[in-house]
């Protein structure tokens, strides 16, 4: 049962990004995204992680690729447009692409991989929440930095004078 | 007695007792999912006929007299006609696209129902992360706006579209950050945890623990549901009906359900979060049935937001951002702070 929604899940993530990547509307790619990021987010569901699951689909789905589109539906040299997403350099990309894989490959296969008998489905807020505020609360407010230097640089930057 | 609750407990036991456990949940999904489904219906038609009839009496004119009492059946017959009527699609339109717009803006405004605690033991399933689960899902219908805007290939279609996608993720924000104070008082984002917090008469509803925090999440909610004064992404007046323009027949009305079925879960997440749910009054009105305190209350919220709509002007886009950002956001805060001092302060 388990196994069975993972393939399905895994198909549904991999053929959306493929989609994403090839198809020549941006705004189809955009939408394929959003179906990818939902998938992502029943992974993490039928592992029982549901706060990151609905923070998933909030943040990645909700903001990162709505704010995607509306880009693509300002800009107006690209909405209707169709828009080759190849270059002419398929030889140097694939020489990359090859040996990015092999090493991935190599990588998993000499990682020693825990296995947990199994997934335990106590809810993970509370505990999310004290390990952000307690052992953790270091880099969660350089992050909290990190965010705020970037909008203030958007700000800066889309200022008129 | 008259508790819903129980029935569909007594459904359950009956069915395990000849059937499979495998076959009791799947039967189970597909009678809770038609119940929804069908209480969902009822409701949009009993409210289209209410804003009608509210709005015509808030003008001094009577509204539908003609089809029943009342007029009372003038959305079945309103209904009928849809159903008959050709379903157009502009030359140009992005066809797939166009076609899923309606769908999964229908479905998100269903799918929030999972976690909605209709009375005691009614809810359909009571998601540990049940609020956060209902602002997850109802992002989808920004997705569905926006994809009805783009795939028409009509301009005013597009900036309808446009528009609501900014309004919505602007408001979206002080929304959520509405929500964290009822969370924090709560110690529970599950909704009918949130609901038996407020347990023991009216005085413990968070509504008077944190004043702030409705009013944000109720000016948010209200341009959530893109209900005037915060509809512009609609405005009839200047983009003659916004990203649904090109629709018509079924699919234009599964946009109207849709917004009718929004503006009633705003109004149930408001009462769960802020009013004590399917709680009471006070503890000893406690033999009217749960279900109908829930109903009552929601009914009263929705009936508020269309006397707001009969009531205020549309606000300009560019007003409409500031009060977001500069105005909203910050008194969430507040809230939250507020909230977290008098957590500390009071216990």
């Amino acid at each position: 049962m388990g196994l069975a929604v993972f393939y399905i899940l895994a198909a549904v993530i991999l053929v959306s990004a493929l989609f994403v990547v090839t198809l020549r509307n941006i705004f189809h790619s955009a939408l394929m995204l959003i179906v990818c990021f939902f998938g992502v987010a029943g992974l993490y569901a039928s592992l029982n992680a549901d706060f990151l699951a609905a923070v998933q689909v909030l943040i990645y789905v909700g903001a990162v690729t709505i704010l995607i589109i509306f880009a693509v539906m300002v800009t107006h040299q690209l909405s209707g447009k169709k828009i080759r997403q190849y270059n002419d350099q398929p030889v140097p990309a694939g020489l990359i692409i090859i040996s990015l894989f092999l090493l991935f490959v190599v990588s998993l296969s000499k990682t020693g991989f825990e296995v947990v008998k199994s997934i335990s489905s106590s809810p993970t807020v509370e505990g999310i929440g004290k390990a952000l505020m307690t052992s953790y609360v270091l880099p969660f407010e350089v992050v909290s930095i990190v965010l705020l230097v970037a909008l203030i640089g958007a700000i800066v930057i889309a200022r008129k004078d | 007695m008259f508790e819903l609750g129980g029935i569909f407990e007594a459904i359950g036991k009956w069915l395990n007792g000849f059937l499979p456990p495998v076959w009791v949940t799947i039967i189970s999904a597909v009678i809770t999912g038609l119940a929804v489904l069908g209480f969902l219906s009822l409701l949009a038609l009993f409210l289209v006929w209410w804003e009608r009839k509210i709005s015509a009496h808030m003008q001094q004119r009577y509204g539908p007299m003609r089809t029943g009492w009342h007029g009372v059946l003038q959305t079945i017959a309103d209904g009928v006609k849809l159903l008959q009527k050709e379903d157009l699609m502009p030359k140009d339109a992005d066809r797939i696209v166009y076609f899923w717009a309606p769908i999964i803006c229908f479905g998100a405004a269903f799918m929030a129902y999972l976690v909605v605690p209709f009375g005691k033991g009614i809810i359909v399933q009571d998601l540990n992360i049940g609020i956060l689960y209902i602002i997850a899902i109802t992002t989808f219908t920004v997705v569905s706006l926006l994809m009805a805007g783009w795939a028409s290939n009509n301009k005013w279609a597009l900036l309808g579209g446009m528009r609501s996608a900014a309004q919505i993720i602007s408001y979206e924000v002080p929304l959520s950050l509405a929500i964290v104070g009822a969370v924090m008082l709560a110690q529970t984002l599950s909704m009918n945890g949130i609901v038996s917090a407020q347990a023991g008469g009216f005085w413990h509803w968070y509504v008077f623990r944190e004043p702030l925090g409705f009013l944000v999440y109720y000016i948010a909610a209200t341009a959530e549901a893109n209900r005037t004064p915060f509809d512009i992404p609609e405005a009839e007046q200047e983009l003659v009906a916004g990203f649904n323009i090109e629709y018509s027949g079924m699919k234009f009305a599964m946009f109207f359900l849709a917004e009718f079925v929004n503006m009633f879960t705003v109004s149930a997440i408001a009462v769960t979060l802020f009013f004590g749910g399917w709680q009471p009054l006070f503890s000893f009105l406690g033999f009217i049935p749960s279900w109908v305190w829930f109903m009552g209350k929601s009914l009263v919220s929705v009936f508020v937001l269309m006397w707001f709509r009969w009531t205020y002007p549309r606000i300009r886009v560019d007003q409409l951002m500031n009060f977001a950002w500069k105005f909203l956001l910050p008194l969430a805060f507040l809230n939250i702070i507020l909230v977290g001092f008098g957590i500390v302060v009071f216990k």
